[in-house]
C-alpha cells in the first residue's frame, strides 16, 4: 500500500484510465497548463499532451455539451467543473441532454462521460461558492451520482466511473483533497452502487458520505466512550442507492442517523429516509434523525459558517435522540420559524386594516 | 475638469492601492479568509468610470470589486470589516470579499459567478427604462466573462431593447491562469461585442485620464440616446488571481513591463508636471490615505463578529 493524498489518488485514476483507453480525455477550465485549480490534473498535460488534456474558455454549458457530444460519437470524456457551483451553468446540457439521450434514442446512444467536481463548504467562500448540490443530480434518471470520501474510494470509484457507459456525476470535496490514506499499488476498481461499512457497530447506524464520513467516524469514536457502538456506513454511490446494505444494518441496529452536508429540504438524506421507511420500517425502534447543513445560504463570516455545517457535537446529539436519550430534539427550522412569524405579523396588519375600515 | 476633481481621482486610486495592499497583508495574517482577489494595477479603470457618473446611477461588479466599491464612496472601514467577516461590514459579514453591496450608494455587488452580473445589469437597465428616468448602469466584468453565454444573451438584449448599460470589460489579459488569446476566437474583447450592433471602444486602462474621457463620452451618450455601449479597458493585475495563485503562467519580465505603466505614478507625474498639484500636496494625500486605511483596519479589528442568530436572518425579505 502507498499512502497518498485524495487528489493524488484521483490523479492516478485519471492517468491509468488514459493509458488504458485512448478514447479517454480530460477537459475543463485550467486543467492543463495551470495543472488544475485543485491540482487533480497535475502532470497530465505533460504525459498526454494538449490533444487529451484540454483547457477551455470559461464556458460551462459548452464544456458539458462538448463532453456529451463527443460521448455520443464514441469518446469517453472526463469533464472537470472547477467547482459544482459552476455546473449550475451547465445544467441544461447535463439534465436535458446527457441524462436523456439514451432513453430518447430508444437505447441507440450511450453517454460514457464523467463530470467531476468538488463541492462543499468550510473555506469561507461564501454563498455562491460553498454549495452541495448532490440532490439536484440524484433527482435525475439517467445520471449516476458518486461521492468519494477517502483516497482509496476516490481512485477505485473514479476508475469505475470512467469505464461506466452512462453519464456519471463524480462529487469530490474541497476539504478532502489533501486528506491522506492508503491506496493499493495494484490495479483495483470499486463497483458503483455499493455502500461501504466504514465502522461496524450494533447500536445505531450513521449513514453518511463525502466529507461528513470523517466527521461521523470521529463522532462514533466519541460515542463509543459513552458505551454507544455506532455503525458508520459510507454511501459512496448516491444514485443508485445501496438500499440493501442500509436495510441490513437497520435490521441489526434498529436506529439510524443520516449525516449530510447539503440542505435538508429534498436533500440526499430525505431520500435515504424515505427509502428506509419503505424497506426497514419494521426494524425501527426510533425515528430516523438527520444532521444537515443549516437551511441557509452559506455566510462568509467564519463563526457563522462553522455553525452552519454539521459537526461532531450535532451528530452526537442526533444519535442521543435516536437512542432515546436526553437530547435537543429537532424543532421547526429557524428559517421556517422566521417565515411563520413574519406571515403572522402580516396577518395582524391586515386585520387592523379591516378594523379601521369598519 | 476642475482641479479638485483631478486630484480626487488621484486620491481614489491611492486609496484603492493602499487599501488592497493592506487587505493582502491582513489575509496573510489570517484576518481575512476565503478568496481574496486584489485590484492592484487596475485602479484607473474603476476610478475613471465611477468618477464619471452620478450618485443615482448604478454600479455592478464581479468578485474583484473592492476597488469599485471604494471608488463608489463606500466606507473603507466597512469594506475592510466585510473582509474581516464582521457584522459592521457592508454586507454584515455575510458576503465577504466577493460580495460587497451598498444599495444606498447604488453599488449592486459583488458577484462570484463569472458573467453573472451581466444579465443583472441588463435588468437594472430595463427598470430604468421602465421608470423612464435618465440613469445609467455601469457593469464591470473580466475578460473571462466574454466566453460565458450570459455575456452574449445580455448584450443582444441590451442592444435590441436599447438598455442604458455601459458594459466595461476589464481585460487584464488573464482569467486565472489562462491568457485571453488562448480562449478567445478573436483576440480583442470589444470585437466580440461588436456583432450586437452597439458602440464599442478600447481604452488604455492604465491611464486614468483616457479612461475618464471614454467614460464621460459613454455616460453622456448612453444617457442621451438610451443605448448600451461596450468598452474594453486594457489593464493588468499585478498580483495573482487570488492569494493562492502560484503565478507560473506569466513571466517576471512581463509583470515588470506592466509595472512601468503603473497608473498611479504616471498620473502623479502628470499632476505635478501640469502644475495641478505640488509634490507636497500629493504627499499629504498619501499620508492622509495611510491614516484612512489604518483606521479601516482598526475599525474592522475592533468590530464584533455577527451574533450566532444572524445565521438565520435575511434568508427571506
Ligand atoms: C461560472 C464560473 N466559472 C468559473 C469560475 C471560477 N473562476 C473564478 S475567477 C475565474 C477567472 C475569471 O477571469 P476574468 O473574468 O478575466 O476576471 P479577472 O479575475 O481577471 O478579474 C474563474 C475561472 C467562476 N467563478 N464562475
Ligand atoms: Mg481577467
Amino acid at each position: 500500500m502507498a499512502v497518498m493524498m485524495y487528489r493524488q489518488a484521483l490523479n492516478q485514476a485519471l492517468r491509468e484510465e488514459m493509458r488504458r483507453d485512448p478514447n479517454v480525455f480530460v477537459i475543463g477550465e485550467e486543467v492543463a497548463l495551470y495543472q488544475g485549480a485543485y491540482r487533480v490534473t497535475e502532470g497530465l498535460l505533460q504525459e498526454f499532451g494538449e490533444k487529451r488534456v484540454v483547457d477551455t474558455p470559461i464556458s460551462e454549458e459548452a464544456i458539458a455539451g462538448i463532453g456529451t457530444g463527443s460521448a455520443m460519437v464514441g469518446l469517453r470524456p472526463v469533464v472537470e467543473m472547477m467547482t459544482i457551483n459552476f455546473a449550475i451553468l451547465a445544467m441544461d446540457q447535463i439534465v436535458n441532454h446527457a441524462a436523456k439521450l439514451r432513453y430518447m434514442s430508444g437505447g441507440q446512444l450511450k453517454i460514457p462521460m464523467v463530470i467531476r467536481a468538488p463541492q462543499g463548504a468550510g473555506m469561507q467562500l461564501g454563498a455562491q461558492h460553498s454549495q452541495n448540490l448532490e440532490s439536484w443530480f440524484m433527482h435525475v434518471p439517467g445520471l449516476k451520482v458518486i461521492a468519494a470520501s477517502t483516497p482509496y474510494d476516490a481512485k477505485g470509484l473514479l476508475k469505475s466511473a470512467i469505464r461506466d457507459d452512462n453519464p456519471v456525476i463524480f462529487l469530490e470535496h474541497e476539504l478532502l483533497y489533501t486528506m491522506k490514506g492508503e491506496v493499493p499499488e495494484e490495479e483495483y476498481t470499486i463497483p458503483i452502487g455499493k455502500a461501504d461499512i466504514k465502522r461496524e457497530g450494533k447500536d445505531v447506524t450513521i449513514i453518511t458520505y463525502l466529507r461528513m464520513l470523517s466527521v461521523a467516524l470521529s463522532a462514533a469514536n466519541a460515542l463509543s466512550a459513552e458505551g454507544i457502538d455506532a455503525e458508520v456506513i459510507d454511501l459512496r454511490s448516491l444514485r443508485p442507492l445501496d438500499i440493501d446494505t442500509l436495510t441490513e444494518s437497520l435490521r441489526k441496529t434498529h436506529r439510524a442517523v443520516v449525516v449530510e452536508e447539503d440542505w435538508p429540504t429534498c436533500g440526499a438524506g430525505a431520500e435515504v429516509m424515505a427509502r428506509l421507511q419503505e424497506t426497514a420500517f419494521d426494524y425501527f425502534d426510533s425515528p430516523i434523525y438527520r444532521v444537515t447543513l443549516e437551511d441557509v445560504p452559506m455566510p462568509y463570516s467564519k463563526n457563522l459558517e462553522k455553525s452552519a455545517i454539521p459537526d461532531e457535537a450535532k451528530i452526537i446529539n442526533a444519535v442521543h435522540c435516536a437512542m432515546g436519550q436526553r437530547c435537543q430534539l429537532p424543532i421547526r427550522r429557524p428559517t421556517e420559524e422566521i417565515m411563520q412569524v413574519e406571515a403572522k405579523e402580516e396577518e395582524e396588519v391586515e386585520e387592523q386594516e379591516e378594523i379601521s375600515r369598519q | 475638469m476642475e482641479k479638485n476633481e483631478l486630484i480626487d481621482m488621484y486620491r481614489q486610486m491611492v486609496l484603492i492601492r493602499k487599501f488592497e495592499d493592506s487587505a493582502g497583508e491582513m489575509y496573510k495574517r489570517g484576518k481575512i479568509g476565503g478568496f481574496l482577489h486584489l485590484y492592484i494595477g487596475q485602479e484607473a479603470v474603476a476610478v475613471g468610470f465611477i468618477s464619471a457618473i452620478r450618485p443615482d446611477d448604478y454600479v455592478i461588479g464581479a468578485y474583484r470589486e473592492h476597488g469599485q466599491a471604494l471608488a463608489r464612496g463606500m466606507e473603507p472601514g466597512r469594506v475592510m470589516a466585510e473582509l474581516f467577516g464582521k457584522r459592521t461590514g457592508v454586507s454584515k459579514g455575510k458576503g465577504g470579499s466577493m460580495h460587497m453591496f451598498d444599495v444606498e450608494k447604488h453599488f449592486m455587488g459583488g458577484h462570484g459567478i463569472v458573467g453573472g452580473g451581466m444579465p443583472l445589469a441588463a435588468g437594472m437597465g430595463f427598470a430604468i427604462n421602465y421608470r423612464e428616468t435618465d440613469q445609467v448602469v455601469i457593469c464591470f466584468f473580466g475578460d473571462g466573462a466574454v466566453n460565458e453565454g450570459a455575456f452574449h444573451e445580455s448584450l443582444n438584449i441590451a442592444s435590441l431593447w436599447r438598455l442604458p448599460v455601459i458594459y466595461v470589460c476589464e481585460n487584464n489579459l488573464y482569467g486565472m491562469g489562462t491568457a485571453f488569446e488562448r480562449v478567445s476566437s478573436i483576440p480583442q474583447a470589444f470585437r466580440r461585442a461588436q456583432c450586437y450592433d452597439m458602440e464599442v471602444e478600447s481604452v488604455d486602462g492604465m491611464d486614468v485620464l483616457a479612461v475618464r474621457e471614454a467614460a464621460d463620452r459613454a455616460v453622456r451618450l448612453t444617457r442621451r440616446d438610451r443605448t448600451p455601449r461596450f468598452i474594453e479597458a486594457i489593464t493588468y493585475r499585478y498580483r495573482g488571481h487570488s492569494m493562492a495563485d502560484p503565478g507560473a503562467y506569466r513571466t517576471k519580465e512581463e509583470i515588470r513591463e506592466w509595472e512601468q505603466r503603473d497608473p498611479i505614478p504616471k498620473y502623479r507625474h502628470y499632476l505635478i508636471d501640469q502644475h495641478i498639484a505640488t509634490e507636497q500636496e500629493l504627499n499629504d494625500i498619501d499620508s492622509e490615505i495611510d491614516k484612512i486605511v489604518e483606521d479601516a483596519v482598526q475599525f474592522a479589528e475592533e468590530s464584533p463578529e455577527p451574533a450566532p442568530e444572524e445565521l438565520f436572518e435575511d434568508v427571506y425579505a
